[in-house]
């Protein structure tokens, strides 16, 4: 691959300057600009409020089962049973309360996972970055050997091999990101480098890891954030995948993807079952997609883009 | 590229791969000995001591890696554990079905993604344009499995149209192509209209056009080609995002392929399978991005690696 080291250092400093003032103007204008943005922000707000505010707006526990109201269709049919407005699963469960319960397992698995591959990715990246030499190469070569195996594959094996458990996915999930942050703030460590402030702090005498993590840390954070905000979709779709493969989360949790798998058993007779939690994963990631949008013009992270 | 160029990616691949090899060793090894697995509940202490130093599990996990290192030098990959027969030979017997359903679904994506994106560039704020990008950010948010049971409901059961899974004739193809190349479909879409938009205000295009070249020779030509290299890069990455997606795709529309068998050795502990398949998957998908760096020469004489 190609790779453009230490170009327009000076571009980067200067745009990380920017005052607090004119970013939050900034981030007002784009939002007026391109209202998708707007609504998905809002549309993401309210996913967040649902899933922490879930007793309030759900009849009743996700676990709840009731034989009487198995696969009940949703309130546009006669049979409809109220208050069940997206109807029932096999087992007789709101499907909707699961929903509303589902987020909360989505969205704290795509936060917490992309605080664990935030983290470990940075890390690497700026230590392979600012030594260079036998530590780049060997970390560098790690990375490359696991973008080969496809991270779907390689959180299979992790999950078959120790169990289902959240921690487990949260921290495999994790894993199987950390390449993008280092490969990122890698080449941000390597263009940094050259320029005149890094250079003028070696001089004065400051040491390696007060130089990575007072000096360059701060200034690789703007590309850090951007795909941070992209990430947790990611980890959202790929907790549904795993979910989905029998992987995820332990039953009864209600997660996504383990409610459309459930649901393909019965899609001759109950449509819905499989149907409205592919819904939610939908707009969330589309939600989460938009603001990450939001934030990469606003921030205008050259380096990655 | 020259030649010694080829040679040391060759080089760099095979460490990779190596890599992949020894990491995807010790993760099945985790878990701790299989040999109650494999054994009735009532088997004897003794049958299991024997089976054990059998199979080589009562030895360090480092001698065991060492031992299996020398059989695969050997071309030995080792036994099923649940099949019987050589894990070289299952896997490869998958390989076909994988391969075909990869392949087209591949084709597929660079058939529709690239005159999608290039229409919604050349094109902006018409309708056509507007329901390309709509589709392409939908087909990236939404999850392929969901997109797979969802065109069962739709094709399969209520209009009875296409079967709803196995392999046979191009019908059986048909969704499992199109899910599996939604994914990178959508994201080669974007990229494509993003490069040409950015191309399309160059000078040279201005030049191009203003000699009086078709505009069909200007953008295809000139755009498209100086537009082509973040695409070549992402269509590198589609290949292994495919190769991951192989493994639900093909498990929604029972697939006989070679995702499928990985997530049902996985779940039966058998290893030396899942270790023939994810190397050779990675091995596949080092080999495409190898083809991708060459490929980039081709489209951009300028970049010589070094």
């Amino acid at each position: 691959m190609t790779e453009n080291v230490a170009q327009e250092p000076v571009a980067k400093i200067q745009q990380t300057e920017v005052s607090e003032r004119t970013l939050k103007s900034r981030m007002i204008r784009s939002l007026r600009q391109r209202p998708s943005r707007a609504i998905g922000l809002i549309i993401l707000l309210l996913i967040v409020l649902a899933a922490v505010f879930a007793p309030l707006i759900t009849p009743q526990a996700p676990e709840d089962t009731s034989l009487q109201l198995r696969l009940k269709p949703p309130f546009w049919s006669d049979e409809s049973v109220s208050p069940y407005f997206l109807g029932t699963d096999q087992l007789g469960r709101d499907i909707w309360t699961r929903i509303v319960y589902g987020a909360r397992i989505s969205l704290a698995i795509g936060l917490l996972a992309m605080l664990v591959a935030g983290p470990i990715g940075v890390f690497f990246g700026l230590i392979s970055g600012h030594r260079g030499g036998i530590v780049d190469a060997t970390v560098m070569r790690i990375a490359d050997a696991q973008l080969s195996i496809p991270s779907i594959l390689l959180a299979v094996a992790i999950i078959a091999v120790l169990g289902r458990s959240l921690l487990i996915l949260i921290v495999v999930l994790g894993i199987t990101k950390w390449v993008e942050y280092a490969r990122i703030s890698r080449a941000d460590v390597l263009k940094l480098k050259e320029t005149d402030f890094v250079l003028a702090s070696t001089v004065v005498g400051a040491k390696n890891n007060r130089l990575l993590f007072h000096h360059i840390l701060p200034n690789v954070m703007t590309p850090i954030i951007v795909l941070a905000s992209f990430s947790v979709a990611e980890m959202i779709l790929a907790e549904a995948t795993l979910s989905f493969l029998g992987l995820g989360v332990p039953p009864p949790t209600p997660s996504w993807g383990s409610m459309i798998s459930d649901g393909r058993d019965y899609l001759s007779n109950a449509w819905w079952v499989s149907t409205w939690p592919g819904i939610a994963v939908l707009i969330t990631v589309l939600a989460i997609n938009f603001v990450g949008d939001w934030l990469t013009e606003v921030l205008h992270p050259r380096s990655i883009l | 590229m020259n030649l010694r160029l080829i040679l040391i990616r060759l080089v760099q691949g095979f460490i990779t791969a190596f890599l992949v090899f020894t990491v995807v060793f010790f993760i099945m090894r985790l878990s701790g000995d299989p040999t109650l697995l494999f054994l009735p509940p009532d088997a004897s202490q003794e049958d299991i001591e024997r089976f054990r130093s059998e199979m080589g599990w009562d030895q360090p996990l480092v001698v065991q890696y060492f031992n299996y290192l020398g059989d695969v030098v050997q071309g030995d990959f080792g036994k099923s554990l649940t099949y019987g027969g050589s894990a070289l030979e299952i896997v490869l017997e998958r390989l076909p079905a994988t391969l075909e359903l990869t392949i087209v679904a591949f084709v597929l994506t660079i058939l529709i993604a690239i005159p999608a994106g290039l229409i919604a560039a050349v094109k902006p704020n018409t309708l056509v344009s507007r329901g390309v990008m709509v589709v392409a950010l939908l087909g990236q948010a939404m999850p392929g499995f969901w997109l797979g049971v969802m065109m069962i409901l739709l094709f399969s059961v209520a209009l009875g149209w296409l079967p709803t899974g196995g392999r046979g004739g191009p019908t059986h193809l048909i969704m499992p192509a199109i899910v599996l190349g939604s994914w990178g479909a959508a994201k080669i879409t974007r990229l494509t209209r993003a490069g040409m938009l950015e191309v399309l205000g160059d000078d040279y295009i201005r030049t191009a056009r203003s000699k009086g070249l078709p505009e069909r020779l200007v953008l295809i030509r000139h755009a498209l080609r100086n537009a082509l290299l973040p695409i070549l890069s992402a269509l590198g990455l589609t290949v292994g995002i495919m190769l991951g997606g192989a493994i639900v795709t093909e498990t929604v529309f029972a697939w006989p392929g070679v995702g499928r068998l990985i997530v049902q050795s996985v779940l039966k502990r058998d290893f030396p399978v899942v270790q023939v398949a994810v190397v050779l998957l990675a091995v596949i998908f080092l080999v495409s991005n190898l083809v991708v760096d060459i490929l980039y020469t081709v489209v951009d004489p300028r970049i010589r690696y070094d």
